[in-house]
């Protein structure tokens, strides 16, 4: 499929940056004529890659997170990507009610929702290397 | 972004204003608790009308409350339930434990 658009972002891991990105990616993603429920769904994935990279890639510490994504005629690829503590078993991670932070109030649903709201979700990750989220949507409202 | 809080008979009600995500529900989160320093509550509402958006860090701070309140033999209602929080709602499974009423007259009917 022939690629429409393409943007890169990077930003500091700070959680004001979570409402950003939603914020960015959502009118980005604008460019495809979604729904307003295809857009609230993108929102949400987004936002919960970017809160694991704050708070468990980087673990509240100051890092790097980039967003990368990719326009094709009727579908939008979204990469949400950290330099930090990583993955060691992703298997387990995208079970639903898995925590490695249960004492923080995390429920466990994050890889859950974000594969409920978008079409297909990878991860790539290795450990004290970092995580790359990998996600897919097909935005079907073409008038 | 804010949280405000209002007693309404023997309930606490939680009127939450914006995206509750991490950044929010960590405010939201500190805020209820000096509040129940002050004084405590067995009931506690959270209104969802000013908040159409919410994502796994509000279920945390949603099942959290409900935990705590249960050891206390307390309960935790949700108000005005928008459609995107409903389906957070749902697909996490908190429709289970949190149940959903119209407005504070029907939650303290029910509740
Ligand atoms: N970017 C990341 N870097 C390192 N570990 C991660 C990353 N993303 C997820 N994980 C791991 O995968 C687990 C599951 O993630 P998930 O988002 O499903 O749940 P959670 O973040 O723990 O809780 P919730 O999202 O419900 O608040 C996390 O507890 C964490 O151990
Ligand atoms: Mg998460």
């Amino acid at each position: 499929m022939e690629v429409l658009n393409e943007m890169t972002i990077d930003f500091w891991s700070k959680s004001q940056n979570e409402a950003f990105a939603r914020v960015v990616v959502a009118a980005f993603a604008s460019q495809l004529n979604p729904t307003l429920d295809e857009l609230a769904d993108i929102k949400t994935a987004v936002s919960e890659a970017v809160t694991n990279c704050i708070i468990h890639g980087y673990e509240n510490e100051t890092g790097i997170i980039r967003i990368k994504s990719i326009l094709r005629e009727n579908e939008i690829e979204i990469w949400v990507q950290d330099w930090g503590k990583g993955i060691e078993d992703i298997e387990k991670a995208r079970q639903p009610l898995w925590t490695s932070k249960p004492e923080l109030d995390r429920s466990g649903m994050g890889f859950t929702i974000m594969e409920n709201f978008m079409d297909r979700v990878e991860v790539e990750s290795s450990p004290g290397k970092g995580t790359i989220v990998k996600m897919y949507k097909t935005i079907k409202n073409k008038k | 972004m804010g949280v405000t809080f209002k007693v309404y008979n023997d309930f606490l009600i939680v009127n939450l204003k914006g995206e509750l995500d991490h950044h929010m529900a960590r405010m939201v989160s500190e805020k209820l608790d000096e509040y129940l320093m002050r004084q405590s509550f067995k009931k506690i509402l959270f209104n969802f009308k000013q908040v159409n958006f919410m994502d796994s860090s509000g279920v945390g701070m949603l099942i959290g409350r409900y935990k705590a309140l249960q050891k206390i033999g307390g309960k935790v209602g949700a108000i005005n339930v928008g459609k995107q929080v409903a389906r957070i709602f749902e697909i996490s499974g908190l429709f289970n434990i949190i149940p959903c009423f119209n407005d504070e007259i029907e939650a303290s009917e029910k509740m």
